[in-house]
């Protein structure tokens, strides 16, 4: 587990007054729909559909956003503009490297489940 | 409708794929104390909708389906004129789409990730926004539904103001006058009629305010005009009977300017009474302008105790004008705000050079000044003319009401007593019943001569024993009618009787007018040697050659007069 803090824990404690017991449901509402959203964005490079691409990214990086995660929104917003202009060579390694990173912030989210 | 509208719960529908950003933003909506519903794409965004008919619509931008800026043109469409709000909830940063999300009907932002603060706020405020929207709807449609029944019904009232008050034939030989189309609603009312002594009555009036209120006054005003008019009443009387009118039915603050003029023909005077109008202009043979101002208040004002209803009498010779109007045309600007004003109009009096053309030159002269594109719709003026009469005048209303009672053999006998003398004028009862004989109406006229001239011996030389022979220089004329005052207001003894008897034959008719007093009466010789005289004597001689027949019985105090009329007349 790395030292670099991947999410904003101001965000996520607002976040937790406002749900109150529902907090735990939302924690697992992102997982879900992040892993959703990873396997999306790996299809439509797959099948080379930049415009699926794009699309999925910026949800993602809604979401992301929304909980907290910047250097997470920040590699969405990476994907997404190169998706928009259909550069899609090279985009394997960032998709790789934002699941990595995925990855590391599903462990620093365990603590508020 | 609903008094606390503001503090009604809100129904919020938020629509969102990503669960995430849907969970977190519909529990910071329930925490606010909202209503929430909830769509997963853009088609479930619009059903429900359509069902649910929430307040406010959140919409994410890129949702399968139905994309937000479809579902926000599709939900704005069915909303029509109602005000939902949409707000967009996005990460888009580029300005293209935030503009793609205006143009698609949008209203706001909400930026991921969500600030409840601002969330908040911005829910209240276009809450806020809708229901003012939906009051200024309704407000609209009353409005326009109470003006569409405003035009109707100012519609009908114009017609029945216009059947009332053009009751009137006017000779037009002596009386021109202009009141513009739109003159009515701003309160400005004209009236005039013939009286059965065939003068010219006349009044102009301004109603305080404007529309329909102002316009209402009018019709009791012409109602009371015509009637009194038509049936002999003097000008005092008249206009103590409008003023008792208007000042009962009219509100506070609610009363006429006006002028009331009465044109005695044969004579050459004219009485005029002002109330609140601007002066008068007597426009005289020699170019001199006389003046005559309001020296009382508007009718409407005071109750009858403290109204005076006494005007001023004038002589004008044949071919001298009278003015009268009402502050439109003083009032009217031009385009820089200037009024007309008085000095304007004196000048055109002196700029005239044939009097007959004045009326037209004055109205030029306002229309000119006001110029074109500005207002200039509430002119009234009236210009009246002293000339003699060249035909026979018909009464008012003369060829109408045939289908009243048809009073056809009949007698009566009326006696004016001492303390009547001074405040009673027994013509217009009198008149009255001669109208209800439907062959005498045409002759009112000349009936009400006969019987005033009539009375007015019995009363003045029988009765009060004044010497006509006063009146023989001008100076004489004053003291007479001072002797007059002060007789009747001192008499405690005496009467006129007066006996009207009708009967009728298959051509016509005849009326025996009997006129009785209790005075020592005179010698008819010393009368006849009179009668080239100046002024006394000319009654009798007027009544006989009026009457088909004329008697004087016993010492001289009993006067007999026959009236014959036919059914051709």
């Amino acid at each position: 587990m790395s030292d670099r803090q991947l999410i904003d824990h101001d965000t996520l404690s607002t976040l937790q007054e406002v749900m109150e017991d529902d907090f735990a449901r939302l924690i697992e509402t992102y997982l879900n729909d992040s892993e959703d959203r990873l396997s999306a964005m790996q299809k439509a490079l797959a099948s080379g559909d930049g415009e699926a691409l794009r699309r999925a990214a910026h949800s993602f990086k809604g979401s992301c956003s929304n909980i907290g995660a910047a250097t997470l929104v920040a590699q969405c917003q990476h994907i997404e503009s190169a998706a928009a202009n259909n550069r899609l060579t090279g985009l394997e390694t960032a998709l790789v490297s934002l699941q990595g990173e995925f990855s590391q912030v599903r462990h620093q989210l365990v603590v508020y489940q | 409708m609903h008094p606390s509208k503001d503090e009604r719960l809100i129904t919020v529908l938020v629509a969102d794929d990503t669960a995430t950003d849907r969970v977190i933003l519909e529990a910071i909506l329930r925490k606010q104390g909202h209503r929430v519903l909830s769509a997963q794409d853009g088609e479930q965004a619009v059903e429900c909708f359509r069902t649910e008919r929430p307040d406010i619509v959140l919409l994410d931008a890129l949702m399968p389906k139905l994309d937000g800026f479809d579902a926000a043109r599709q939900i704005k469409s069915i909303a029509g004129e109602e005000l939902v709000p949409i707000l967009f909830l996005t990460s888009l940063t580029d300005t293209d789409s935030l503009v793609q999300c205006l143009e698609a009907g949008g209203d706001d932002f909400l930026s991921k990730p969500y600030n409840p603060v601002i969330l908040q706020a911005k829910i209240r405020s276009f809450f806020r926004m809708r229901t003012m929207q939906r009051t200024m709807l309704e407000q609209r449609d009353q409005i326009a539904q109470h003006n569409e029944h405003f035009l109707q019904e100012q519609t009908v009232a114009k017609q029945v103001f216009d059947n009332i008050t053009s009751g009137g034939h006017v000779d037009a030989e002596h009386l021109r006058y202009y009141l513009s189309p739109l003159a009515v609603f701003n309160g400005d009312v004209m009236v005039a009629s013939t009286t059965p002594a065939g003068n010219l009555m006349v009044l102009l009036g301004d109603f305080t305010g404007h529309g329909l209120p102002a316009a209402i006054g009018a019709m009791p005003l012409a109602t009371t005009f015509y009637g009194m008019v038509d049936k002999g009443f003097a000008m005092s009387d008249i206009l103590a009977e409008i003023n008792g009118k208007l000042k009962s039915i009219l509100p506070v603050g609610l009363f006429c300017c006006a002028a009331m003029v009465e044109m005695n023909f044969r004579k050459n005077t004219v009485r005029i009474w002002n109330g609140g109008l601007p002066a008068a202009y007597v426009y005289r043979k020699d170019g001199r302008v006389e003046q005559i101002k309001s020296t009382h208040l508007p009718l409407g004002v005071l109750n009858n105790k403290k109204f005076k209803a006494d005007p001023a009498l004038i002589t004008m010779a044949h071919g001298e004008r009278l003015y009268l109007w009402s502050d439109g045309i003083h009032e009217a600007r031009d385009a820089e705000g200037e009024m007309f004003g008085e000095e304007r109009l004196l000048a055109a009096f002196a700029k005239n050079q044939k009097p007959p053309a004045l009326f037209d030159e004055l109205l030029q002269n306002v229309k000119t000044f006001v110029g074109h594109g500005q207002k200039s719709d509430d002119l009234s003026l009236i210009e009246l003319l002293m000339a003699p009469l060249s035909s026979a005048y018909v009464t008012p209303g003369a060829e109408q009401a045939t289908s009243q009672s048809q009073l056809a053999e009949w007698s009566l006998v009326f006696e004016v007593k001492p303390s009547s003398f001074a405040i009673f004028d027994p013509l217009p009862l009198l008149l009255s019943v001669l109208l209800e004989v439907p062959g005498l109406r045409n002759h009112s006229g000349t009936l009400y001569t006969i019987i005033s001239e009539l009375y007015t011996n019995a009363l003045e030389h029988g009765v009060l024993g004044l010497d006509s022979s006063i009146k023989d220089d001008p100076e004489g004329f004053e003291r007479y009618y001072q002797l007059r005052r002060e007789r009747t207001q001192a008499i405690k003894e005496g009467y006129v009787k007066i006996t009207l008897a009708h009967k009728t034959h298959t051509e016509g008719g005849s009326l025996a007018i009997t006129v009785a007093d209790s005075g020592r009466g005179f010698v008819p010789n010393e009368r006849t040697e009179q009668t080239g005289n100046e002024y006394s004597g000319r009654g009798l001689k007027l009544v006989e050659s009026l009457c088909d027949a004329l008697e004087v019985r016993g010492a001289g105090n009993v006067v007999a007069a026959t009236y014959c009329w036919h059914t051709d007349d």
